[in-house]
């Protein structure tokens, strides 16, 4: 039943994430409210679940010709610097904090989606 | 050398940077609904590139903050396995969905989850 759980909530993130909505953040709350997993192992779970579809789709896309290769170097290098000192600042502190912060920046992020849809209407 | 000088937008460049390379590391993801709109806004990039160029902006991010991760926790590959299956699957369906479903619907929909989820997660 578990195994079944996972598929689904991997399923649901797929989705949103297939539609370019970030899957992700919803990937990684399912983890946590349905299969008790805890905050940054759902985390660790949602950066590596991606990896292979990401990969395709890069692959695909870098085929139709759909990738700006001159900006990717010029973001990853500052950003990456900060996605490590990230990545040891959240494995740092408690589950219970980062869980905090997370659910914390879903409702940003959701106020940022819902500026997004009224902007457009 | 010269260029970087007279680009009037590198701080905001820098700063957008850092800010999604700080989101994919620290919260396990959502650098790219920074992303995109970056590269939209600040490099004048068209939606479906942005969307396509943030893919590989983001893949060599969450490659290195997963590693840390990894050595961080203990990570159930098997648990990996089944939720990376059906993030693929969905993400094909995703795809395919992406040009025969209201987009702003959907939106309303997930910023509702979303809003929701956050709040479980605080209280």
């Amino acid at each position: 039943m578990e195994i079944l759980l996972m598929i689904v909530c991997g399923l649901a993130g797929g989705l949103l994430g297939g539609m370019g909505m970030g899957g992700g953040t919803l990937l990684i709350p399912l983890l946590t409210i349905f299969l008790g997993i805890n905050q940054k192992l759902s985390q660790g779970y949602n950066l590596l679940s991606f990896l292979i579809m990401s990969l395709i789709a890069i692959f695909i896309h870098y085929k139709n010709n759909l990738i700006d290769k001159k900006v990717v170097l010029p973001v990853v290098i500052p950003a990456l610097i900060f996605s490590i000192f990230g990545a040891l600042l959240a494995n740092f502190i408690s589950n219970s904090s980062l869980r905090l912060l997370f659910g914390i920046f879903l409702m940003i992020l959701s106020i940022f989606q819902f500026i997004k849809v009224f902007k457009s209407k | 050398m010269n260029k970087l000088k007279f680009d009037k937008n590198l701080v905001k460049k820098l700063i957008s940077s850092a800010i999604i390379g700080l989101t994919n590391g620290f919260f396990g993801g959502g650098g790219g609904m920074i992303c995109v709109p970056l590269l939209e806004n600040i490099y004048k990039i068209d939606n479906k590139k942005s969307h396509a160029t943030t893919l590989a902006i983001i893949f060599p991010l969450s490659l290195v903050s997963s590693a840390i991760y990894i050595t961080e926790n203990s990570i159930d590959f098997l648990h990996l396995l089944y939720i990376s299956l059906g993030v693929t699957i969905g993400g094909v369906i995703g795809a395919f969905l992406l040009k025969k479903l209201n987009n702003k619907v959907v939106r309303i929909i997930f910023a509702v989850v979303m809003f929701v989820a956050g709040l479980k997660m605080v209280i």
